[in-house]
């Protein structure tokens, strides 16, 4: 792929030359890298561009079909104004940060105690607990939302945004723990020791050493908290019926498309209104979240 | 794990009378380990409560009869198997998660690739640009997609027509749609392989390369005799792992296509949602989700097998 070093491979009669040649392969391979990596982000940015470009428009504008349609004519935020003031987007909106938060608060409490106890207290099938937390990562929403739909019926809590908030830990828990373990074993033994020989209980030892020392993997394991309930789809989707119990992603592609007559401009902007945060998050803290997802591909 | 260590550090600290000090030690770990459990206790009850029992509950569920008052054994699986709809559903599932993890597994090695040679600060804002299909929530950018698509105001067909081509119906034949369903999982896949193959990359140690430069090996030798092999378990991880998001997927062809047209783009999960919540028939549509059981299992299998061997590898 990378001429870089495939220079040197080549026949290389004066010395001089070579490393001119290598110079100028490299260059060559850096900024062809830089040209093919320019057509990836235009061709993966398209949809997002076009999102933001439709949120700006007008439903004139868009009805009209006139000229192109990549490029907004007549900017105007008055489908973001319209949003903003829309007693049911504002429901989904408070929806989508309650559940999320109440998600992430759940998902992290339990995921951290149970790294905690995994990684350093241990006690008779530790290591079976370990392997069933992967293995219930693997299983995706898909596979058991229709018994979970009987059971959640049973609990009465169909058509309640608590359906959520008891779900998505399920599909959050599994991943956060798995970092966490993988953060705290990387934590050296001798730290807690000192700290029991300087008489700290398990409780201090959690919250003043595991915690501080383990914060870049607490980071990544929220950001995937939050990303799991943010952004889940087909629970609230089964689960809340009516529009005022719907979260963000369900409110937008169920209750803003009503019958056939699209007001794409406001969907674009709801939807660009509902990717902010995400965006946001990722912006500030993606170091951490990828170096927490690839932890496993780095060692070794 | 769970190691003697700081057991016995743990005792010698609350320094109890030398005769009696087994006995304490004894109870000390006892508690301990009580304790322990108990941290894991909600753990174990989400597993229990919210994905063990279901998995029964599911297998009890497709026995039944559409009221679900009548045992009919495996009748719901029979019957999905004599329909012809259902073995569309089969096909396009395969399709779509074997073509779809493909694709993203090689534009997600190209990119690392590209990332790679370029070093520095400025890789890290490339990299921001390119997840972004992957940071934006599935559901909201396919509804993007969808309005790309879109029939009569379609941007892409727009395009085509601006370029002098014939308009393309994306989500108007089965093959189309089949097609277009697979390009919207690839844009949002591939992000997600480019940043767990950059980090593989990243880990290879530089020195494989430079006796290899020295031996006078190609670019291509490269590849194959040092990247690939090195990289061997990441890419295997990743694709099972894929594999296996990808053969349940639900929100692209719930939003883009609900499984039309003529049901030839139905995957497994929007089959049984449209079967068990949309018609109501919770049996049946229990035994839908169903079918994906063994095929998941087989690849969870794999990627457990995989991962627990990499942490053998990197633990010696």
């Amino acid at each position: 792929m990378s001429g870089a070093t495939a220079a040197a491979g080549g026949p290389v009669p004066r010395k001089k030359s070579k490393v001119g040649s290598l110079e100028r392969q490299q260059r060559i391979s850096i900024r062809s890298s830089y040209a093919a990596l320019s057509i990836f982000v235009v061709i993966f940015l398209v949809p997002p561009f076009y999102m933001v470009m439709t949120a700006l428009k007008s439903s004139a504008e868009i009805s009209a079909q006139q000229g192109n349609p990549w490029i907004v004519q007549s900017p105007t935020m008055e489908n973001f104004i319209q949003l903003a003031t829309d007693a049911s987007f504002q429901r989904y909106f408070i929806n989508s940060v309650w559940v999320t938060a109440m998600v992430v608060i759940i998902s992290m409490a339990i995921a951290i105690l149970a790294a905690f106890s995994l990684s350093r207290m241990g006690f008779k099938g530790a290591q079976v607990l370990s392997t069933g937390v992967f293995l219930t990562y693997l299983v995706p929403p898909s596979l058991l939302f229709i018994p979970l739909f009987q059971i959640v019926g049973t609990l009465g809590l169909i058509n309640n945004t608590w359906v959520l908030v008891l779900l998505f830990p399920t599909l959050a828990v599994p991943f956060c723990t798995w970092i966490m373990i993988g953060y705290f074993n990387s934590i050296p033994k001798e730290l807690d020791e000192a700290a029991l020989i300087d008489g700290a209980t398990y409780p201090q030892i959690l919250v003043k050493i595991f915690i501080p020392v383990a914060l870049p993997g607490i980071i990544a394991a929220t950001i995937f908290a939050f990303t799991v309930a943010w952004g889940g789809f087909l629970y609230p989707l089964a689960y809340l019926y009516s529009a005022d119990q719907a979260t963000l992603t369900v409110g937008i592609v169920r209750e803003l498309i009503k019958g056939d007559v699209f007001a794409w401009g406001m969907i674009m902007a709801a939807c660009v209104m509902a990717a902010a945060p995400p965006i946001i998050v990722y912006t500030f803290l993606m170091d951490y979240y990828v170096a927490g997802l690839t932890a496993g591909a780095t060692k070794g | 794990m769970a190691d003697g260590s700081t057991m016995v550090v743990g005792a010698s600290a609350t320094t109890p009378p030398a005769p009696r000090q087994g006995g304490t030690m004894k109870r000390l770990a006892r508690r301990r380990s009580m304790a322990a459990l108990a941290l894991c206790a909600p753990l174990i009850a989400l597993i229990i409560c919210l994905k063990i029992y279901p998995t029964f509950y599911a297998i009890f569920l497709s026995m039944l009869d559409r009221k679900m008052n009548h045992f009919v054994g495996l009748d719901n699986f029979a019957y999905l198997l004599g329909r012809p709809s259902f073995h569309l559903v089969i096909f396009q599932s395969c399709l779509f998660a074997v073509t779809a993890v493909v694709m993203k597994a090689i534009i997600g090695f190209i990119l690392a690739h590209l990332m790679h040679n370029i070093r520095g600060s400025s890789q890290r804002i490339w990299r921001g640009l390119l997840l972004v299909p992957w940071v934006i929530p599935l559901s909201l950018s396919t509804l993007t997609w969808w309005w790309l698509f879109d029939p009569s105001y379609s941007a892409f067909n727009w395009t085509l027509s601006w370029l002098g081509l014939p308009e393309v119906p994306f989500l108007g034949t089965v093959w189309n749609a089949r097609i277009s369903v697979i390009m919207v999982n690839t844009w949002f896949g591939a992000p997600f392989f480019m940043i767990m193959y950059l980090a593989a990359l990243k880990s290879v140690p530089e020195q494989l390369y430079e006796a290899a430069a020295i031996d006078g090996a190609s670019a291509w030798q490269r590849l194959i005799f040092i990247t690939l092999p090195m990289m061997r378990n990441i890419i295997l991880i990743t694709v099972l792992y894929s594999l296996i998001v990808t053969f349940a997927d639900f929100d692209i062809v719930r939003i883009l296509t609900n499984g039309g047209p003529q049901d030839g783009t139905h995957l497994f999960a929007t089959y049984a949602f449209a079967v068990g919540i949309q018609s109501g028939n919770i049996p049946r549509g229990a035994s839908v989700s169903l079918f994906m059981f063994p095929v998941l299992a087989t690849l969870a299998f794999f990627v457990l097998r995989d991962v627990l061997n990499r942490n053998k590898e990197v633990a010696t």
